[in-house]
C-alpha cells in the first residue's frame, strides 16, 4: 500500500484521528507521518516564545485604573528601574520594585496568570502574619465541618486553637511584630 | 563520584527507570527564589553579583542537610566552555546560566537529583529531577532545600503577589513542574497537534526537547504548567499529572493501534534502526536521536529485547555534540570528528560497556 500523501513510499503507519470534521483514516508513509507531526508542532508556539509574548503584553498601554497614574516615569527607589525599561524588557528589575509598580503589574498579573493573588506556599518567616491567618482559615473551615457533622467536642477544640491564634495576632500587631511565631 | 566524572559519565540516576518509564523519561521541579532588596541578576551589578553568590554558600552546608546528599559547588568562570555545555546537555545547569559565566554558579548533589543555580534569571533556581512520572519527591524535596534557605535569609516576598521573580510569568509560586515524555506513536499517528491544543487550553505548554527552530528531533516532549500565580503548589502539580496521565494514555492508545495495523512494519523500522546504531561508524546529532526513538518504541513495544530501556538516556547523553567533544577535548572537532566518535560510543554502549567509564 503506498502513502496517501506523497504517493511514493510504502506506507507503514495508519492513523485514525477523530477531528471535529469527523474521523480521518489514513495510511502514510513513515517519513510523511513524522514530518506531520513536526509541522503541527510549528502551529503551536515554537516560533514564538514567552518572552516575546510578554513583550507584546507589556508594551500594551494599561487600560483603565492604572492609565490615570503616571506609570511610564515611575522609578525604583530600590535598583533605579524605571517602569519605562520594564515595559521594554519585560523583567522586573528587583523585589521593591514590584512594590513600586503594585498599580500597574495588578492588570497584567492577572492577563498573564488568570489571577493577581498568591494562594501558595507562604515562607515561615518573611511570610509574617499571613502564615498565621492562613492557618486560622483553615481551622475555621473544619471548625464549620464539626459542627456540621454534630462533632462538638472537637469543634470545640478548633474553637481553643482558634482563639490562641486570634490572641497571638492581636498581640503581635500590638508589639508590631510582623513574624509572629 | 568526583566532579571530575561529571563531565565524562553519562549516567544520570533520575533519568533511568520510575513510573510510567516506558513514556515519561523524567519529572522536574524547579523553584524560583530571590533575596529581598538586592536587584535581580540582570540588574545587578558585579559586587551585587558576588554578594549574592556569598549568601548562597552561607547556607551550602544547610542545603547539604537538606537533602541528606554531599553537594559540589561549581562555578562557572573555572569551567571550559565545554564543559559548561555538558551540564546543559544534562540539563543540570540553564542555558541561561552561561551567557555570562562571571559570578554563576551551581551547586549539584552528589547524586545528581537537585541543582541549585546562582544568580541565572534568579539568584537562585532550585531544581529536583525523578525519573519516571513523579512530582511528588522532587517538589518535597526542593521544599526542604527552600526552606533551609529561608530559615536563614531573607526571601523576597509579597502578602499579595507572594515569591517575587526576575519576570513576572515566574510570579506567585515560583514553581515550573515539567515532564519529560518518549511520543513516538502519538507523534506518527498524527495526533500532537491536539495535545498540544488542549494542553494549552490547560495552562500547560508543550515543546519539544531536541531539535533546532520548529523541527523537533526524537519525539521527546517537555510538557510544563505556564501559570504559577493564583493556584497552590499542589493544585499546579496535580494539574499538570493528571494531564500528563492523559497524553500517557492517548500514547499508549497509539502504540496498541500501530502494533495493530502495521506491526511488521515498525518491527522492520525499529530492527533498522538498531542495526544501524550497532554498527554505523558515522553517526549525525540529529539522525541519533531519530535512531534511538525508534530503538525505545521497540524495546518498550516488546520488539526487541537486544537493548535495555536505561541505555537510552544513556545513549541521548553520550551522544550530544559537547559531551563527545569534551571526552576528546577538543573544541574545535570537526562535523565529522564527532559523528565518528559518537558512533563509536553507540556502539560501546550497546556492547554492554557499563555507564560512567571513558
Ligand atoms: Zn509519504
Ligand atoms: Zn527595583
Amino acid at each position: 500500500m503506498l502513502c496517501d500523501d506523497c504517493k511514493k513510499n510504502e506506507a507503514c503507519v495508519h492513523i485514525t484521528q477523530i477531528s471535529p470534521e469527523g474521523k480521518i483514516d489514513k495510511n502514510l508513509c513513515e517519513k510523511c507521518a513524522a514530518k506531520y507531526g513536526n509541522l503541527l508542532l510549528q502551529q503551536g508556539d515554537k516560533n514564538f516564545t514567552v518572552n516575546d509574548f510578554l513583550k507584546g503584553v507589556f508594551s500594551k498601554a494599561p487600560q483603565g485604573a492604572a492609565e490615570e497614574t503616571a506609570g511610564p516615569d515611575l522609578v525604583c527607589p530600590n535598583c533605579g528601574m524605571s517602569y519605562r525599561d520594564f515595559q521594554q524588557t519585560g523583567k522586573i528589575g528587583c523585589s521593591v520594585c514590584y512594590d513600586t509598580f503594585r498599580r500597574q503589574l495588578t492588570p497584567i498579573l492577572t492577563r498573564i496568570h488568570g489571577s493577581s493573588t498568591h494562594s501558595g506556599k507562604i515562607p515561615l518567616r518573611s511570610g509574617g502574619k499571613l502564615v498565621v491567618q492562613h492557618e486560622l482559615a483553615l481551622l475555621k473551615d473544619r471548625l464549620q465541618d464539626c459542627v456540621a457533622r454534630e462533632e462538638y467536642e472537637k469543634a470545640a477544640e478548633y474553637r481553643d486553637q482558634i482563639k490562641a491564634l486570634e490572641q497571638k495576632l492581636a498581640t503581635a500587631s500590638e508589639t508590631g511584630d510582623a513574624a509572629c511565631q | 563520584m568526583s566532579v571530575m566524572d561529571l563531565y565524562r559519565d553519562y549516567c544520570l540516576p533520575w533519568m533511568q527507570s520510575g513510573k510510567e518509564s516506558d513514556i515519561v523519561i523524567s519529572s522536574r521541579v524547579r523553584l524560583a527564589r530571590n533575596f529581598s532588596r538586592l536587584p535581580f541578576p540582570n540588574r545587578a551589578d558585579f559586587t551585587q553579583l558576588a554578594a549574592v553568590q556569598e549568601m548562597a554558600a552561607s547556607i551550602f552546608s544547610d542545603l547539604e542537610s537538606a537533602c541528606n546528599e554531599e553537594f559540589d559547588a561549581i562555578g562557572m568562570d573555572a569551567l571550559t566552555p565545554l564543559e559548561r555545555s555538558v551540564l546543559v546537555e544534562k540539563q543540570l545547569i540553564s542555558r541561561n546560566l552561561i551567557k555570562k559565566p562571571q559570578y554563576r554558579s551551581v551547586y549539584v548533589s552528589r547524586d545528581r537529583r537537585c541543582s541549585v543555580m546562582v544568580n541565572e534569571e534568579d539568584h537562585l533556581r532550585i531544581q529536583c529531577m525523578a525519573a519516571g512520572l513523579d512530582l511528588a519527591a522532587p517538589f518535597a524535596l526542593a521544599s526542604r532545600v527552600d526552606d533551609a534557605v529561608e530559615a536563614k535569609l531573607d526571601i523576597a516576598f509579597d502578602e499579595k503577589m507572594g515569591y517575587l521573580t526576575s519576570c513576572p510569568t515566574n510570579l506567585g509560586t515560583g514553581l515550573r513542574a515539567s515532564v519529560l515524555l518518549h511520543l513516538p506513536g502519538l507523534v506518527f499517528t498524527r495526533n500532537m497537534n491536539n495535545i498540544i491544543n488542549i494542553s494549552q487550553q490547560l495552562g500547560l505548554s508543550v515543546r519539544g526537547m531536541y531539535g533546532e527552530g520548529t523541527e523537533t528531533v526524537g519525539n521527546v516532549f517537555q510538557v510544563s504548567n505556564q501559570l504559577t500565580l493564583g493556584f497552590t503548589e499542589q493544585g499546579i502539580l496535580d494539574n499538570l499529572t493528571s494531564a500528563v496521565k492523559e497524553i500517557i494514555e492517548n500514547e499508549r492508545r497509539a502504540r496498541k493501534a500501530l502494533m495493530l495495523y502495521t506491526k511488521d512494519r515498525i518491527e522492520d523500522i525499529v530492527w533498522r534502526a538498531f542495526g544501524t546504531l550497532k554498527y554505523a561508524r558515522f553517526i549525525g546529532e540529529t539522525e541519533v536521536l531519530q535512531l534511538l526513538s525508534k530503538v525505545r518504541l521497540g524495546i518498550d513495544l516488546g520488539l526487541i529485547n537486544e537493548a535495555m530501556p536505561e541505555q537510552y538516556p544513556e545513549l541521548i547523553l553520550a551522544s550530544r555534540p559537547s559531551y563527545l567533544q569534551n571526552l576528546m577535548n577538543n573544541e574545535n572537532m570537526s562535523k565529522n570528528e564527532i559523528d565518528r566518535k559518537r558512533a563509536e560510543m553507540v556502539r560501546r554502549i550497546l556492547a554492554g560497556e557499563s555507564a560512567g567509564q571513558e
